[in-house]
């Protein structure tokens, strides 16, 4: 199965775009005033709700902000393991060495055949049998043994964007696969595989709310702990929401801007 | 320098190469040429082991290119190769472009490796363009950077595949006098190409190839004036 469906994705060129929130670009400009509407809209309703009705809304913003903090570092401790696990896996799709592309292929397969949140009750639970962890160091695994499997697609993608001929012209220099594939293919593969990696990580910002359900306590599980003890649901929900609203605008917004510096200097 | 015998290359069912031998000799220049589709490309590709061959063997400068025991890349320093697109790397520099395999391969020091290039960058006639990427200079420019970056490795073999099919006609003629320089320095050189000029000026031999065999092989003299072979006689007359 994994070399059947390989065969049939090494024709295909285009980097897959997640689901990761529109990333405005200047020449974009519905998306770049809906970002802004969106942007301080949420910031706005946010300080509004706050100012007007302190009780809940103030008491949940003042609640949340551990679990923010536990996002983040979810967030960011997964794609530093997910952009390496990518790499590796990458390098692995494209290899000759039939098993560490055969091991690579069906790493690929077997996580994209699974949803996260059972991957990420199963991988808590099985490290939970062999070492004592940290639910938060499980939960980063999780997030990465899954994204690195997505990432891998996407640094192979890259890879495969660049022209045969520049591969050519490194070998033909009497450089080695290694040194072609470090000083040539790389530093051009980074500048396709860039979008995507950002996409990825907007996509798993968001997706780090599924950490909630393994005693983590994020931003999500923050907000239900405050509304199972003040029964506000509906208004612990909606500050939840906004805030990963407000979270993920931005950091897109940042992403599209290092998008743009990067396309301009070559 | 280069001995090729019999060697067959094979794709799906048709025979790109068919028992093709070639020899080169030192300090000799060889223009090949013929129809598209005839083998020439895959052949001079072959001498650097690009295209893996299906049968035959192929020796450079005393080394097997399919002994298993041979380091291919020991090969390829000696055998500089100048593609149709260039193949610049365009996130370096053409001083890079021209310094890396020096460093990376040669394992020259970068003074000494920048000092190698600025000299070869001077041949070619391109020093001020020692700081700009490739994405700014014209499509001959490029080529000349190219040429100079495998000359940089110090090669004893120079391959040529069709330098200026990519080329608009006005930058076809500073590629060629780089390559009819290089060949007064007494570089051994394959070229394929189009530019009957270049062949009947610079080649010590001209091979002609049809259908993945060399049919016609001569001096220029001999194969320009008076060739043998039908196939020949009609490629000169449509091209001429």
């Amino acid at each position: 199965m994994a070399t059947n469906s390989m065969t049939t994705e090494a024709k295909k060129q285009i980097i897959d775009v997640g689901d990761g929130a529109a990333i405005p670009r200047k020449s974009d400009r519905g998306l770049f005033t809906a970002w802004r509407i969106a942007f301080f809209g949420a910031i706005g309703t946010l300080t509004y709700l706050a100012y007007t009705k302190p009780d809940p809304y103030l008491n949940i913003l003042k609640f949340v902000p551990d679990g923010i903090m536990v996002t983040f570092q979810v967030t960011l401790g997964a794609i530093v393991l997910a952009i390496v696990l990518g790499l590796i896996t990458g390098l692995g799709r494209i290899s000759k060495n039939r098993l560490f592309n055969g091991a690579a292929s069906l790493y690929v397969e077997i996580i994209r055949g699974i949803p996260l949140l059972v991957q990420i009750f199963y991988i808590y639970y099985a490290l939970g049998r062999i070492v004592k962890v940290p639910a938060i160091l499980s939960a980063i695994i999780a997030m990465a043994v899954c994204y690195g499997a997505y990432m891998g697609e996407v640094v192979r993608a890259g890879i495969e964007s660049i022209a045969k001929g520049q591969r050519e012209a490194a070998l033909s220099l009497g450089m080695n696969g290694r040194q072609t594939m470090i000083h040539v293919i790389l530093p051009q593969a980074v500048k396709v595989i860039l979008p995507p990696v950002g996409n990825e990580f907007i996509a798993l910002l968001k997706d780090s709310s599924l950490v909630s359900i393994i005693a983590v306590a994020d931003l999500l599980r923050r907000g239900r702990e405050f509304a199972s003890e003040s029964f506000t649901y509906f208004e612990t929900y909606t500050v939840i929401a906004l805030i990963y609203l407000i979270i993920t605008l931005f950091f897109s917004k940042i992403i599209g801007v290092m998008e743009e510096r990067v396309s301009v200097n070559k | 320098m280069v001995e090729a015998t019999e060697i067959i290359k094979i794709y799906g069912s048709f025979r790109a190469l068919d028992r093709v031998s070639l020899d080169i000799y030192d300090g000799e220049k060889v223009v090949i040429i013929g129809p598209s589709g005839s083998g020439k490309s895959t052949l001079l590709r072959s001498i650097n082991r690009l295209e893996e061959i299906d049968r035959g063997t192929i020796l450079v400068d005393g080394m097997d290119l399919y002994d298993p025991k041979t380091d291919i890349t020991k090969v390829r320093e000696e055998v500089g190769m100048v593609f149709q697109s260039f193949n610049l790397f365009p996130h370096k520099t053409v001083l890079e472009n021209l310094t890396l395999a020096q460093t990376v391969v040669r394992k020259r020091s970068k003074r000494d490796a920048e000092e190698r290039a600025m000299v070869l960058l001077e041949k070619v006639g391109l020093v001020a363009k020692a700081k700009a990427y490739p994405a700014n200079l014209s499509g001959g420019q490029q080529q000349r950077v190219a040429i100079a970056r495998s000359l940089a490795m110090d090669p004893k073999l120079m391959l040529f595949d069709e330098p200026t099919s990519a080329l608009d006609p006005e930058m076809i003629g500073e590629v060629l006098d780089v390559m009819k320089d290089l060949a007064k320095d007494g570089m051994t050189m394959a070229v394929v190409t189009h530019e009957m000029g270049f062949a009947r000026e610079v080649a010590d031999r001209v091979i002609f190839m049809d259908a993945g065999r060399i049919v016609e092989e001569g001096t220029p003299e001999h194969f320009f004036t008076a060739p043998n072979h039908e196939r020949a006689k009609l490629f000169l007359s449509q091209i001429l």
